[in-house]
């Protein structure tokens, strides 16, 4: 078995680089990665399907869109609008996004499960009220090479000599900064408070738990 | 905070501890999983070489792909054998029940759980599918999931969450005429938004919510995700006990229904729990819902004009204007009239059987209008099978509808039930955003399911209500 000290998990107080701008409210995970691109039995090579429908015609001729854009194409921060990733709770969406090169999201705001799936693979999305975020979008555009600092511990994002505050949520915060985000390990290490607490249910049968024996 | 909800009831005598992130870890009393999302989390479990630490606690069917005309193996298309065949090995090493369809019991997952006596109140319930807050009917708590934390449950049997705030949604009076639990749930959406209930989970109370049969209570839980609340439930009463007791578990178990019976009413949340929220909402008032635009939240009801954007708050007002050009609709008309190409009945929100009984009620003794392929997609085997003998399946085939088997279908198009091109579908599913159900052109407008009968019929919405009287011939 595996004990929780085997696993190392790598912190992230930190992210940085180049900006891309995907603007819009409620882009939903259907837009992120079309269902069609789901039929896999692993992540592997979902970062090409990406924003799939957003970025080809039905001829699978490019359109326009930030992905699409020589650019950004080394970008690893982006920067959206609100309620992203609403919809349906495929991992499949942060999965492609991450595979495409994604390493953190600045948002005005994010939908929750989508927010749990991005920490599950140690993106943090941050937040921030509308206008800034639209200023960084604005900045990203015109600086597509620009760096950009994201200090998850601090809260705060640096780019073009500025520094904003921005929010994390605590959970996720901590999760990222302590390096316990990778939370089968960390709770892998409760098996045995787990079946006292499975034992103490009506409905769990005895012959559903199985013995300590690990 | 809310205190002494059914929601904190459950959550407590669940949670194993607090982690050092904040979440409290909870344990899972039952994973629900199918062919889409669980097999990467198998994946990682391998890498890691663990094993499925509540085997016993685990439940399996298929759904998403799993093609509904022609079913045999290997299935024509190969993603959809390879995902299958996966599912297959990966509950066979693992010793997971699985509902397959050579069982008689597969079915779209959110319908199997419940039929089969899986889902209880005061369990906690995940999936790996948003609309596994469905199961909240029953009085359980239940989540969609990520497949990281898939991973984690199979693992280690719990899950890391946040506790959320409670918002009771007291629905009162009674519904009218041609008024269904699909149109409460769409009413509540378009009032709260997509949005409203970030951070909640949704206790829907009031008479008519309490009038409800379980399946209306389950189409009311399962969109609580649509507006953006994490779960949903409805307090378990007599109405919930009686479908128990009739269920495979309950009937080859006799003994625990009695034992578990007090345990199911101490759950339910008390008459002075306090919540973070209430909102009352006139349920006599309301009349069937039907989307204009491509979020859930866009809805109206039958007889009111479509909204213009710069009526809404203004950050609604681009995806309006978005939605419009998409839908094709202009502000200040009515949905009634608005052609329709596909009329698709099914999904988890509403294929189960009393959902078909109303929806034959309207089809029979009339035809499916001739430009519109119309289909029925029954949301597990045993409605199937119950429908066909009950002669549902006659009176839609009689009327020109496809009479198709178990699955999830046109609900998200992952296998050959897809709209094509521009194609508009009358739909009794629960996410009409744009690309959900095949074609990224395609349009979905939302209702229920006798308004989709209505509409394949006279090839537009329209309301239910005023379809005139056809002599009903006896079957
Ligand atoms: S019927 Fe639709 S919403 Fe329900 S589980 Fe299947 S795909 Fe998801």
């Amino acid at each position: 078995m595996t004990d929780a000290a085997d696993v190392e998990i790598p912190e992230v107080d930190y992210v940085s680089g180049s900006g891309i701008p995907i603007r819009g409210n409620d882009i939903d995970t259907d837009q992120i990665i079309p269902a069609r691109f789901m039929k896999v039995v692993t992540f592997d090579g979902l970062g090409e399907f990406a924003f799939f429908d957003l970025r080809f015609d039905e001829n699978d001729e490019p359109k326009e869109h930030p992905f699409n854009e020589q650019r950004f194409q080394d970008s690893s921060v982006m920067v959206v609008n609100s309620n992203f990733g609403c919809g349906s709770s495929r991992e499949h969406a942060p999965q492609a996004l991450m595979r495409w090169g994604i390493d953190a999201i600045i948002g005005e705001s994010f939908a929750a499960i989508f927010a749990g799936n991005c920490l599950a693979l140690g993106i943090p999305t941050v937040t921030a009220d509308t206008e800034t975020i639209q200023e960084l979008q604005d900045w990203v555009d015109e600086n597509p090479d620009g760096e950009i600092d994201v200090d998850v511990e601090a809260e705060t994002v640096t780019y073009g000599g500025e520094t904003i505050d921005v929010t994390v949520d605590d959970a996720q915060r901590k999760a990222l900064v302590d390096g316990v985000w990778d939370t089968t390990a960390l709770m892998k290490s409760n098996a045995s408070e787990v079946r006292k607490t499975a034992q103490d249910l009506p409905y769990v049968r005895d012959d559903q738990i199985p013995d300590a024996a690990d | 905070m809310s205190d002494s909800t059914l929601y904190d009831k459950v959550w407590n005598r669940h949670k194993v501890t607090t982690l050092p992130t904040g979440q409290d870890q909870l344990f899972v009393g039952l994973h629900l999983i199918h062919e889409v999302t669980s097999p990467q989390a198998f994946g990682m479990l391998r890498e890691r070489d663990l094993e499925v630490a509540y085997p016993e606690l685990t439940h399996a069917t298929v759904d998403h792909i799993v093609p509904t005309a022609d079913q045999s193996r290997p299935y024509k298309e190969d993603a959809a054998e390879e995902m299958m065949a996966e599912l297959e090995q990966n509950v066979r090493d693992a010793g997971i029940e699985f509902s397959d369809p050579t069982s008689g019991n597969q079915g779209i997952v959110h319908v199997i759980g419940p039929e089969q006596g899986l889902t209880q109140p005061g369990k906690t319930i995940v999936c790996g599918d948003s609309h596994t807050s469905t199961h909240g009917a029953f009085g359980a708590l239940a989540f969609g999931i990520g497949t990281s934390q898939i991973r984690d449950v199979l693992a280690t049997g719990t899950v890391a969450m946040e506790k959320q705030k409670v918002r009771k949604i007291e629905v009162t009076g009674e519904l009218g005429e041609g008024v269904e639990a699909k149109d409460v749930i769409l009413e509540i959406i378009r009032r709260l938004g997509t949005e409203g209930g970030v951070g909640y989970v949704y206790e829907y109370a009031g008479e008519a919510i309490e009038s409800l049969g379980m399946e209306g209570r389950m189409s009311i839980c399962n969109m609580s995700i649509e507006g953006g609340a994490r779960a949903g439930y409805v307090n378990p009463d007599e109405t919930t006990y009686e479908w128990l007791e009739n269920t495979d578990y309950f009937q080859d178990n006799p003994e625990e229904f009695a034992k578990l019976k007090p345990y199911w009413e101490s759950i339910r949340s008390d008459a002075d729990a306090e919540y973070d929220d209430v909102v009352t909402i006139d349920g006599s008032s309301l009349e069937p819902v039907v989307t204009w635009g491509t979020t859930p939240g866009q809805g109206i009801g039958i007889s009111d004009p479509i909204p213009s954007p710069e009526e809404l708050p203004e950050d609604k007002q681009d995806t309006a204007r978005r939605a419009q050009e998409h839908m094709r609709v202009e502000p200040g008309e009515t949905m009634e009239g608005y052609e329709i190409d596909v009329a698709f009945l099914g999904s988890c929100t509403n294929a189960r059987l009393p959902d078909l009984r109303r929806a034959a009620e309207i089809v029979e003794g009339r035809q499916v209008h001739e430009d519109v392929r119309a289909l029925v997609v029954p949301g597990s085997q045993r409605v199937q099978k119950t429908a066909e003998e009950e002669g549902l399946k006659d009176v839609f085939e009689a009327a020109g509808f496809d009479w198709r088997n178990a699955g999830c279908s046109m609900c998200l198009g992952m296998n050959e039930d897809q709209l094509e091109g521009d194609e508009a579908c009358a739909s009794s599913s629960n996410r009409n955003f744009i690309g959900r159900q095949g074609s990224k052109d395609g349009r979905t407008v939302l209702m229920n399911p006798r308004m989709v009968a209505a509409a394949a019929i006279v090839g537009e919405v329209t309301d239910v209500r005023d379809l005139p009287e056809t002599e009903v011939t006896a079957r």
